[in-house]
């Protein structure tokens, strides 16, 4: 097991540096600098600002400066906020971010397992049919729309919740919670089902089934373990993609999250701010999907096994 | 195989698997459910209350340093920690006392003495004093510290040198504390807008002792400007500073003017998504919007009125014509092209928000300057005019380009435009939207044929209209020079004896400029947001501008409040 995970931690090594490498250049090929502006920004003050972040050396050299930091774990100065450094910035957007893609993968699990079980018990019966089409149509509905629409209700004719904020008014993180978590939950939904109906038809569910046992201890103790394998190679890009993927519901509920700042970083050129961001959330993928392959070892005793 | 031999253990496992993802779910669902029970106050019932604003502010300020900054946000929150010499009346935005508690001005309009008052004071208990400007402007002329404002200390004498690395000496530059409370500034030129500029935050002083402490003078993003370290001279004090949340500022103890402050704090948002941040105010989480969605505001005319706030603004909306494109070198091309804009059909059908159709490049009644119009719309004469150029019809016109930058706004903007030049001159128009910085860097380049742009004034003075299209100007982008408009904008207007001939320079200039019509202006901006009615002594004014220490809240009686 040990080697196993070297070897993959390894591996992610080379993909970091053509992820650092190409960003690096990527973003400053991007027409328009840093310090462009409306009004024009007078020469003489241009200068100070591009040696201030070292912008007036070569391209290369600051390629090999920027490894060289990063190397001591130093992401750099923002550009776009002169007080600030980036290792700051995602200190302080990381906990909004992890906290808001904790509770919507909690909910998405939740209800995507309930309605993939519920639909595999009896498929091609309205029970089926209700919970996959429910599934569907959040897959399809896109978190700016269904966003909105839980402000809409919840916040503004009901008065029940605030439509903006995190931490900051009590209940304010239910909604951004539930938007982020929909998308996933109908797809963890989708996966469970075809799971669990692959399992469900093995015969040793018949055999349990055989022997008496009833519904809900043969799903929840025999079936459900094998049938939710698909579930969890999902959760790995999962997890990053709730990580990652959440400057939108991020942007829409005024969340003070690692998101919001990736895309202002973007739009505003920022370039230190951009690779940082991109790198973190590289090394997040590369993580979680070494997680989710973990657990998958431990949870199929096929895979473990091998090994030995 | 191993799960063979020990079943048992295996079958616990797994049944402890589920039970125990249960209780995680169950305890996060009932925190969830705990969090969400409130005592059903909004904030701004509870603001109301107790005196605390609920301000949208936009985005989240690039930072809290005068010398730095250059938006609008950071505006909003820096007045309320630090004051200039000079502060405005937000009714009539004429100069009124701030430190400086009176002011003499010298017979050839040169140099300008100021009184300060000796109660003011920094939040530490230090008084501010006459060495503090000195020190302050010093630090603001410092070329290392790449202050995209110090232009607008070019007025002083010899400030524009020493901030360009031509002159060394600072005792030079027409700033001088002649004792703690008398400060003695000299300008190059009469200059009538001056103390309009004082009150702009480029030019508020900083604490000494406090930036030195974080860091050197020069230096950019030290940490003396975050909550705990802030030494401000204003009516607030920097409370909290939480990263993409909030602003939190709390009234001055040690400020002079304290009887005269309501508030006990100021809560600034970051609320870039405009359609969020009208929700927000419709949840009673803000007493003041930064904008409102375009498609809100009739919305709001009909069923909330005492909420929605429309009032002019001092900027132009136009279209930058590139000179130096060919078909569009010929002035008789711009003109017709700007007669046939049909600018009350814009301000009316497109963007229904109150704005004024722009007949000048300067809004009217800038400081008492309104330039006479310099055409109208009349396609007839425009088509006569493209005929004289050499396009009878619009035949052999080249299919011209409109490069605006992506909103939605903009392009519904460019798409009524495009239509009109089809119908009055039967020409071709393609529009080209792009991202902000791109789009910039086109235009700062001149890879562009029309382009879309917008101008808000710094201070309220033609000059900051007029002076943008002489030869080579940093905010030109035209390619369009003409030596006898720089002359009455950079030497005659200057030098004019009186406002009124100073005027007369500035009205001849701005004939020239729309002869010639470099630029096409489309119409006024207005300023759009939403006001809750118990928000009280914040009168409209062209520039945005609010003195906080007149804000006061004050709930509407039971029987008003829904």
């Amino acid at each position: 097991m040990g080697r196993f995970i070297l070897h993959r931690l390894l591996q992610a090594v080379p993909v970091l540096l053509v992820v650092i490498t190409a960003t690096f250049f990527l973003v400053r090929a991007a027409p328009g600098g840093p310090f462009s502006a409306e009004k024009a920004v007078p020469p003489a003050v241009l200068k100070a600002l591009e040696a201030r972040y070292q912008l007036d050396q070569p391209v290369f050299q600051q390629y090999l400066s920027y490894l060289g930091d990063l190397g001591q774990g130093d992401l750099g100065p923002s550009f776009r906020f002169p007080g600030r450094s980036v290792n700051e910035m995602i200190q302080a957007g990381l906990p909004a971010t992890a906290e808001l893609g904790l509770y919507a993968l909690i909910i998405s699990m939740l209800l995507g397992s309930t309605a993939g079980v519920i639909a595999a018990l009896k498929p091609n019966t309205a029970q089926d049919y209700i919970p996959m089409s429910a599934a569907m149509i959040g897959i399809c509905m896109p978190s700016f729309l269904l966003g909105p629409v839980l402000m809409l209700i919840f916040g503004i004719w009901l008065e029940m919740l605030p439509v903006s904020g995190w931490g900051q008014t009590p209940g304010d993180k239910i909604l951004p919670a539930i938007t982020l978590g929909s998308t996933y939950a109908a797809y963890i939904a989708r996966i469970t089902r075809g799971g669990m109906l692959e399992i469900l038809s093995q015969d040793y569910i018949r055999t349990a089934r055989a022997k008496g046992l009833s519904t809900p201890r043969i799903v929840i103790v025999h079936a459900l373990r094998s049938g939710i394998t698909p579930v969890i190679s999902f959760l790995g890009p999962a997890i990053a993609g709730l990580i990652a993927g959440s400057f939108v519901v991020e942007s829409i509920f005024q969340i003070p999250g690692l998101g919001r700042f990736y895309i202002q970083a973007a739009f505003n050129r920022d370039y230190t701010m951009v690779l940082g961001t991109t790198i973190f959330f590289s090394v997040l993928i590369v993580i979680f999907n070494l997680l989710a392959d973990l657990l998958l070892v431990w949870l199929n005793p096929r895979l473990r096994g091998g090994k030995s | 195989m191993r799960a063979k031999l020990t079943p048992s253990n295996n079958i616990r496992k797994v049944e402890a698997w589920p039970a125990n993802l249960l209780l995680v779910f169950a305890l996060l669902g009932g925190s969830l459910t705990l969090t969400g029970c409130g005592d059903g106050e909004s904030n701004v019932e509870r603001g109301n209350r107790e005196q605390i604003l609920h301000w949208g502010n936009g985005t989240e300020p690039q930072e809290l340093d005068p010398h730095i900054v250059t938006g609008v946000p950071e505006h909003h929150i820096i007045v309320a920690l630090l004051e200039g010499l000079v502060l405005k009346d937000p009714a009539t935005l004429e100069p009124i006392p701030g430190v400086a508690k009176r002011w003499t001005i010298s017979d050839n309009q040169l140099i300008y003495t100021f009184y300060l008052r000796q109660e003011a004071r920094w939040s530490n208990g230090d008084p501010v004093t006459a060495q503090d400007f000195v020190w302050s402007w010093w630090r603001a002329l410092q070329p290392a510290l790449g202050n995209q404002y110090a232009y607008m200390y070019y007025v002083i004498k010899n400030a524009e040198a020493y901030a360009k690395g031509e002159l060394e000496d600072f005792e030079q530059v027409g700033v001088k504390a002649l004792d703690t409370n008398t400060l003695q500034v000299t300008l190059a030129n009469p200059t009538p807008y001056f103390l309009q500029l004082l009150d702009h935050y480029s030019m508020f002083p900083v604490h000494r002792p406090t930036i030195e402490k974080f860091g050197a003078p020069s230096e950019r993003g030290t940490r003396w400007t975050r909550a705990g370290n802030f030494v401000g001279n204003g009516p607030f004090v920097l409370q909290r500073w939480d990263l993409n949340k909030q602003v939190v500022v709390e009234k001055s103890p040690t400020y002079w003017d304290r009887d005269t402050v309501k508030l006990k704090a100021i809560h600034f948002y970051p609320t870039e998504n405009v359609s969020t941040e009208e929700r927000m105010y419709r949840a009673g989480q803000l007493h003041v919007t930064g904008a409102i969605p375009v498609d809100k505001i009739a919305v709001y005319k009909e069923h909330n009125p005492e909420d929605l706030r429309i009032s002019t603004y001092l900027g132009t909306y136009f279209y930058r014509f590139n000179t130096e494109v060919p078909h569009l070198a010929d002035p008789r091309v711009r003109r017709a092209l700007a007669m046939t804009v049909d600018r009350q059909a814009i301000v009316e059908r497109i963007t229904k928000g109150g704005q004024v159709p722009a007949y000048t490049f300067t809004p009217p009644d800038t400081l008492g300057y309104t330039a006479e119009d310099g055409f109208a719309f009349d396609p007839p004469a425009a088509r006569a005019l493209l005929a004289e150029a050499g396009y009878p019809n619009g035949e052999g016109f080249p299919t011209t380009e409109v490069l605006y930058n992506t909103s939605e706004g903009h392009r519904k903007l460019a798409v009524g435009i495009q239509q009109m030049w089809k119908t009055h001159l039967n020409i071709d128009v393609v529009l080209n939207n792009q991202d902000w910085k791109v789009y910039l860097d086109n235009v700062d380049n001149g890879h562009y044929q029309i382009a879309r742009a917008g101008w808000i004034g710094d201070y309220v003075d033609p000059n900051t209209f007029l002076d943008m299209w002489v030869s080579d100007g940093g905010n030109n982008r035209t390619g369009w020079s003409n030596p006898e408009y720089d002359s009455l904008v950079l030497r005659q207007s200057p030098s004019a004896s009186d406002r009124q001939s100073r005027y007369g320079f500035f009205a001849q200039a701005e004939a020239l400029l729309l002869e010639e019509m470099p630029v096409l202006p489309i119409y006024f901006y207005t300023r759009n947001n939403l006001v809750q009615p118990s928000v009280k002594g914040m009168p409209a004014n062209l520039l945005d501008y609010s003195l906080y220490k007149n804000i006061y809240l004050e709930a509407p009686p039971p029987s008003a409040a829904d």
